[in-house]
């Protein structure tokens, strides 16, 4: 089991989503989160004053699979969340030790989806 | 007395009342989101005491019967004593002299609401309420007298101040420079600056403030007649043209027109609009709205940073600047043919008027500068002005209030 944790343009999350969908990874946890990369943030302006170095708006989706999901998720996201621009994101995975489901105690790869 | 103009004055009342919460909204959203709930609180609670003061004595001081050299009112209208249903003798002759009072403490309750995003997000509550009542008690209420009360030595020279361009704008505005300089720099300015929290809720402010401004300047003219329609159509014209040359300024400067461009842009009109409002013609009320967008807009963006003061809502840069513009431009465009009680401005050839207005500038200025400075110094030995780093950090409204404006969770 692996527990995916990917961050990606806010604008791109219909699209990953869907593509999600599409190879049947249907459970994920989504926040808005700041951060910055190499890009730094945007650049605002209030009243003529610069707020430069701001933290830019991302999308964080938090995904456990089993093993066989493992490949096609990351390739959904990496298709339906490219641009080809900089501030595209990143994926992150992670092995994954247990699982509970709350509602019937199973464990493990049963309680994954 | 007549019903028609008793009705116009009470609901104008009521309009110039909606523009202390529209002030709190203007600022609140401009405020970090940790201090969003000190500003509304602040606004009420000013609403609170000067409505209190204005009954008990406030009224009396300014507009009461002079007590000699047109200086202040005296006491004899303590508690609105013999100020009740019939006209005043004085003061608007068609409308209950209650109708009056209620009016103009309207003018006093948002007055030193304005100053409050001044020293946004680093006054402690307790100064603030104690600096309200001094400062509405010696700075406003004199100051009104000398205008707008009978027998007051600046009205008697002839300055022109329809609605409170000085009397509200600039008092408050220059006052306010004065709490910042000497309250000092929020933690982190300039190498930081401060992103608005909301800025929906700083356009709902405006649009509250715009509305209300008819009140305001329309209902100055204590009638409901022809003056009042003009003094309508130069405030919403002025408005107008100041929040378009706000947002092209920054267009042209910054790169992009954006709300709060716009929305300070029109409440620069509408502060330089209120002193000639009554005075002035609509095709008059459009040079004076575009110069005010343009001179408030350098203000904020590039005179402040150039000066290094934290003004931080910029109630300087907008009322003080917008407020001295409109005082000198009502010099500059009045005329007779507008305001038979009024007098010829500049363009009418009559350079007197320009000179009079520079008297009544420099007078006003000086006095809310001097008196603000002592009344600050005494507020700051008695219960102490700023609040300690950590708390500033934290934000006022969980230090001050023991409440904030967004959960986190349900």
């Amino acid at each position: 089991m692996k527990y995916i944790i990917a961050i990606i343009k806010p604008h791109k999350l219909d699209e990953v989503k869907k593509a999600l969908e599409a190879v049947e990874v249907n459970l994920m946890t989504v926040s808005n989160v700041l951060g910055q990369g190499r890009q730094k943030g945007r650049t605002e302006i209030y009243r003529g004053a610069k707020e430069s170095g701001g933290l830019l708006k991302k999308v964080k989706l938090e995904i456990g699979v089993n093993e066989y999901f493992v490949e096609p998720t990351i390739r959904g996201i990496t298709e339906a969340a490219f641009t080809g621009e900089i501030g595209d994101g990143k994926i992150f995975v992670l092995d994954l030790q247990d699982v509970v489901r709350i509602g019937t105690g199973e464990r493990g790869g049963k309680a994954i989806n | 007395m007549s019903s028609g103009n008793t009705a116009w004055v009470l609901v104008c009342a009521a309009l110039v009342f909606i523009m202390t919460p529209g002030v709190a909204f203007f600022y609140g959203g401009m405020a970090r989101r940790k201090n969003v709930l000190s500003i509304l609180t602040q606004c009420f609670a000013i609403i609170c005491l000067v409505s209190l003061q204005w009954v008990l004595f406030g009224y009396s001081l300014s507009f009461g019967p002079d007590t000699g050299y047109g200086i202040i009112g005296g006491l004899d209208w303590f508690g609105l004593r013999g100020v009740g249903q019939e006209p005043s003798a004085i003061y608007a002759s068609t409308i209950p002299h209650l109708a009056f009072m209620i009016f103009q403490a309207m003018f006093a309750i948002i007055t030193p609401a304005l100053m409050v995003g001044a020293f946004a997000g680093r006054m402690k509550f307790s100064a603030l309420v104690i600096f309200t009542l001094l400062w509405t008690t010696f700075v406003y209420d004199p100051i009104a007298h000398w205008v707008w009360g009978a027998g007051g030595w600046l009205g008697g020279i002839g300055a022109l101040d329809f609605a409170g361009g000085i009397v509200v704008h600039v008092s408050s505005g220059i006052s306010a420079l004065v709490v910042a300089i000497l309250i000092g720099k929020r933690v982190g300015y300039v190498k930081q600056a401060f992103a608005p929290h909301n800025l929906p809720i700083t356009f709902l402010g405006g649009a509250l403030l715009w509305i209300g401004w008819f009140g305001f300047n329309a209902g100055s003219a204590l009638e409901a007649g022809g003056l009042a329609a003009n003094a309508f159509v130069t405030t919403n014209t002025a408005a107008a043209a100041a929040g378009m040359a706000w947002a092209f300024m920054e267009w042209k400067m910054d790169g992009a027109p954006t709300v709060l461009g716009i929305v300070s842009g029109v409440v620069a009109g509408l502060v330089a609009i209120t002193p000639a409002c009554g005075f002035v013609s609509a095709l008059s009320s459009i040079p004076i709205g575009l110069i005010a967008g343009i001179i408030c807009y350098l203000a904020v963006a590039r005179l402040k940073p150039l000066l290094g003061y934290d003004d931080a809502l910029d109630v300087f840069g907008v009322h003080g600047i917008g407020g001295i513009w409109g005082t000198l431009a009502t010099g500059i465009f009045a005329a007779v043919a507008i305001n038979s009680g009024g007098a010829d401005g500049l363009l009418l050839g009559n350079a007197k008027l320009l000179l009079i207005q520079v008297v009544y500038l420099i007078v006003c200025i000086v006095y809310a500068l001097v008196v603000t400075w002592i009344l600050y110094k005494v507020v700051d030995a008695l219960v102490g002005m700023r609040v300690d780093k950590e708390s500033e950090l934290i934000g006022l409204d969980l230090t001050q209030h023991n409440e904030s404006a967004y959960t986190v969770l349900e």
